[in-house]
């Protein structure tokens, strides 16, 4: 077990979201710091995701270290029945550090539990995804100067989107207010008011994506509507524009108001509104470099402020 | 009423232990945890026997036998409200209820199909995050929540 391991945004503390965040904005800063010359890194992605592994690589490539593992788990010796113990064991041996994806939930905190490498969890099934939530929260903090006592609303799937949820928990140091959007079939769970609640987050709940809840948004944070997600096709056909954003939409809305989006968007945001300044998504995944060459030097114990004064 | 049946409980057994006030939905899933499914000792099962504190209550007495303190707690997740009677020469002992730990490793089946721990060799774990009014664990895994009722004992 290596302490420096991140598996879920809830394992850290305020302060060392805030440490990651200052990481975060030194790397947009100095992107290409070669503080990772002679280090290791194990991307094992027991599911494929292009996107994460692609960001992940990229942040440890533009550090200089050097990168081993599988996109596909077909190639991978968990084809042939290998345990994932054995699996993250083995390449324990090879690696000072472990990024992994895997499509079964708990599977990242198990690895920590058989390994004392770090371990960085690039999302472990419907469970966590915690560096997505460190690039939300640095788009956040970047285009608002500040992550306290902002009005979030967030729209679409709040009932299986992950990305929502660990937000609405990283967030709770910050004293947001939400407003949560949603059909009722996808509305936010009970579990997550519950946490609200006992947080002492405000919170609203509205199915009506209307112009007065745009009108006092600070961030819109919008999510992919599913059609799978329906029991019934008949109400997903009646729901599924109801949760999109149009450019006109946005023509009373305030100043500093960013969208988000942890991409890939579909028909949730109309292609109008990708030439408003106040589109961040394409930015937003940009953002993930950073957050991750954060994620992985508070990993590797390496302090880019400390190499930078030498 | 309640008297004479508890009377009648105990002093059927010499030695060993009463286990009292178990809820009846419980009472087998208590046999299963406490490993009564294979014992050589004398195991006698009441099930939906009135009780004021429950409606019905269960019962599990057990000759000549004394469970140690970590095997008695495990039975809490089911039955957080069972009492636990340690007989010796026809005489209650002891009487303790059961006491529910923060932490239950390995007795637990996490509900969900796609957790690690269904899918790998390994010992389950769960946090117990609420005890009253009613017991709810999470996977410490998968951070799925089970209420204690319908845990699934391996």
């Amino acid at each position: 077990m290596n302490s420096n391991s991140l598996v879920s945004i809830a394992d850290i503390s305020r302060e060392e979201i805030l440490s990651l965040l200052e990481r975060a904005r030194y790397f947009e800063e100095h992107p290409n710091s070669k503080i990772l010359d002679g280090r290791v890194v194990a991307t094992l992605f027991f599911e494929p995701s292009t996107r994460t592994r692609l960001s992940f690589e990229t942040a440890v490539n533009r550090l200089g270290g050097r990168i081993i593992g599988f996109s596909d788990p077909g190639t991978s010796s968990s084809a042939k029945g290998e345990t994932l113990k054995d699996t993250i064991k083995m390449v324990s041996n090879y690696a000072d550090l472990i990024v992994m994806r895997h499509y079964l939930e708990g599977a990242a905190r198990y690895a920590t539990e058989v390994t004392d490498i770090p371990i960085v969890n690039a999302g472990d099934g419907a469970n966590q995804h915690p560096s997505q939530t460190m690039l939300d929260l640095y788009s956040i903090y970047k285009t608002q100067g500040r992550l306290n006592d902002l009005t979030i609303t967030m729209v679409g799937d709040l009932k299986y989107g992950r990305t929502v949820h660990s937000l609405l928990m990283a967030m709770k140091y910050f004293k947001p207010k939400f407003i949560f959007v949603a059909a009722k079939e996808l509305a936010m769970p009970q579990e997550y008011k519950d946490f609200c609640d006992a947080e002492g987050i405000q919170y609203t709940e509205t199915t009506d994506f209307s112009p007065e809840v745009i009108n006092q948004s600070d961030i819109i944070y919008m999510t992919r509507v599913q059609r799978e997600r329906f029991t019934d096709p008949m109400e997903y056909e009646r729901v599924k524009d109801l949760y999109t954003l149009h450019n006109a939409m946005l023509a009373d809305s305030r100043p500093n108001l960013k969208i988000l989006h942890p991409l890939p968007r579909v028909n949730e945001i109309d292609i109008d509104v990708d030439d408003n300044p106040k589109a961040y998504y394409f930015e937003q995944a940009r953002n993930g470099l950073f957050a991750r060459q954060a994620i992985i030097t508070r990993a590797l114990g390496i302090n880019p402020l400390d190499t930078a004064e030498k | 009423m309640s008297n004479d049946k508890k009377e009648l409980a105990v002093a059927a057994l010499r030695h060993g232990t009463v286990i009292d006030h178990i809820p009846s939905s419980a009472v087998f899933k208590a046999v299963k945890i406490l490993g009564l499914e294979n014992t050589p000792h004398a195991v006698t099962i009441g099930c939906n026997l009135a009780s004021a504190k429950l409606g019905t209550k269960g019962i599990i007495k057990v000759a000549d036998l004394v469970f140690d303190n970590a095997t008695l707690n495990r039975i809490a997740i089911i039955a957080p409200s069972a009492v636990v009677n340690t007989i010796r020469d026809y005489e209650v002992v002891d009487k303790r209820p059961v006491a529910l730990p923060d932490t239950i490793v390995g007795i637990v089946r996490c509900t969900n199909p796609k957790c690690i721990t269904n899918n790998e060799p390994m010992a389950t774990k769960f946090d117990v995050i609420q005890r009253e009014p009613q017991v709810e664990i999470r996977c410490h895994y998968c951070n799925h929540t089970v209420p204690g009722p319908e845990a699934k004992i391996l």
